[in-house]
């Protein structure tokens, strides 16, 4: 049951991932698309917690690390998103979290994920981007990102929720 | 009172356990970017990659057959079918005379050497094998890739030049069973060898990885004595063997010229001729004879 429920979860990640490639160039501002995968790991954060989310987080950073067309540096967004579900995971509540705080919750992770995808780069040169660029480009994903919450994240815990194990609550 | 001190404990245990899980996950990042880093080509991520590869290939395949009928839904507004279907025309028309135009300084320049003759022989010889681009790399990724819909099976394999109607897009850099991942020229990890067509000079062509309307290009030209004059075109000067670069692909016009004192080479930023935010159908230079699961386009076929 619990290789299902994963099955499930990967699935999900999946799909954010190939809608991400596939279906939003279409409508990219500069080449920078909606993180899918990005929302799907706070949104898990949001409802399971860190640890889930960080586990969620390497294996939809290591999808969009090796599906093509990646072609950086494998890992760089795993990491990005580890962390990234960690520190959503963290700021959980027990109660059912506010609308507006999920939609900050959104904009942080982001803000933090792009930067810490974009600073292993500068660490790594690869590519050698500059400063500025990568600021521009953390903010419209930024934007991207608050502008498809509404849209992608109550599926999402909604999903998240259903597949939780039955627990003990304390 | 005891229900209390048993629930902080359980909260300390979860706690304690999410925080090696994420140390767990730290380390197989930090292991699989020194890995992949260190590796190069032949980097141990290679093999992952391609079965990654091989598994989202097929689905984006499908995904982008699905969205594609949809991305083009803003068309029938604009205009009726016959309309856009003599737009259409005049579009590949025009692509056609504008080629011609642009590269006519070089095959003058050719014919003008005596063994230019041959090697304009030879460029006619390239087949191309059509694809569609079926994914598009984000810009939060800093790097220009795409995915196209023909890989190893249509005879296609690492470093062939791609190209479409317009101009030079890029090169294969990996390929699977059904997909190839392609590295634009405007990415900034890119370098191609131009040539002026005008005064034959040649240099190294760098992107800047941008994609929209203003992305360009460097020309960084080899002699600092020629002089680069708006709208001359630079055209692929070509690599051993035709790889990664087959030779006299139209590339980009110049548009202006920055001459800086501390550097010893002049540079032209250049203006690519392939619209990068809207790349669809593509083609593939395969050297002729190519087995391939589809129908290759062959040089002398059309003329």
């Amino acid at each position: 049951m619990s290789f299902l429920r994963a099955l499930v979860a990967f699935a999900v990640v999946a799909l954010a991932v190939v809608l991400q490639v596939s279906l939003f160039p279409h409508f990219a501002w500069d080449g920078v698309v909606p993180n899918l995968a990005l929302l799907v790991v706070v949104g898990a954060a949001l409802v399971r917690g860190p640890q889930f989310a960080a586990t969620l987080g390497f294996v939809a950073g290591a999808v969009i690390d090796l599906a093509p067309p990646a072609d950086h540096v494998a890992g760089r967004w795993a990491l990005a998103l580890v962390v990234v579900g960690y520190l959503a995971g963290r700021v959980r509540q027990d109660a059912k979290p506010h609308a507006l705080a999920a939609v900050g919750t959104v904009a942080a992770a982001s803000f933090i994920g792009t930067s810490i995808f974009a600073l292993s780069g500068l660490i790594l040169s690869d590519p050698a981007v500059t400063v500025p660029d990568t600021l521009k480009v953390i903010l419209v994903a930024v934007v991207w990102d608050v502008l498809l919450t509404p849209f992608v994240l109550p599926p999402v815990m909604t999903l998240f929720r259903r597949l939780e194990p039955a627990e003990v609550a304390w | 009172m005891e229900k209390r001190w048993k629930g902080r404990d359980d909260l300390d245990k979860k706690e304690r356990s999410s925080g090696s899980v994420l140390v767990a996950l730290l380390l197989a990042c930090a292991t699989m970017i020194t890995l992949d880093a260190h590796g190069g080509d032949d980097s141990p991520i290679e093999p992952a990659r391609r079965v990654a590869g091989e598994a989202f290939g097929p689905i984006e395949v499908v995904t982008a057959g699905v969205v594609r009928p949809f991305a083009a839904v803003p068309d029938y507004f604009s205009s009726r079918k016959d309309l856009r279907q003599q737009v259409s025309d005049l579009e590949a028309e025009n692509s056609q005379l504008r080629h011609t135009v642009e590269t006519t300084d070089l095959d003058r320049n050719r014919l003008n050497e005596y063994d230019g003759l041959a090697r304009a022989a030879s460029d006619t010889g390239y087949d191309l094998v059509p694809a569609h681009v079926i994914a598009v790399g984000s810009g939060q990724s800093f790097s220009n890739t795409v995915t196209i819909d023909a890989g190893s099976g249509s005879g296609l394999h690492a470093d062939m030049t791609v190209l479409n109607n317009d101009g030079l897009i890029g090169r294969v850099v990996r390929v699977t069973r059904t997909t190839a991942t392609v590295v634009l020229i405007v990415d900034k990890e890119s370098v191609v060898g131009g040539r002026l067509a005008s005064s034959m000079e040649i240099g190294f062509l760098s992107g800047r990885g941008i994609i929209d309307g203003t992305g360009r290009l460097d020309l960084d030209l080899m002699d600092d004595s020629v002089v680069a004059n708006a709208g001359d075109v630079v055209t692929t000067w070509g690599s051993e063997a035709g790889t990664p670069y087959v030779s006299g692909i139209p590339i980009g016009k110049v548009v202006s010229v920055v001459n800086s004192p501390r550097e010893t080479s002049r540079r032209a930023v250049i203006q690519p001729l392939v619209d990068f935010t809207s790349l669809d159908l593509v083609g593939v230079v395969v050297p002729g004879g190519t087995s391939s699961d589809r129908s290759v386009i062959k040089a002398q076929d059309g003329e």
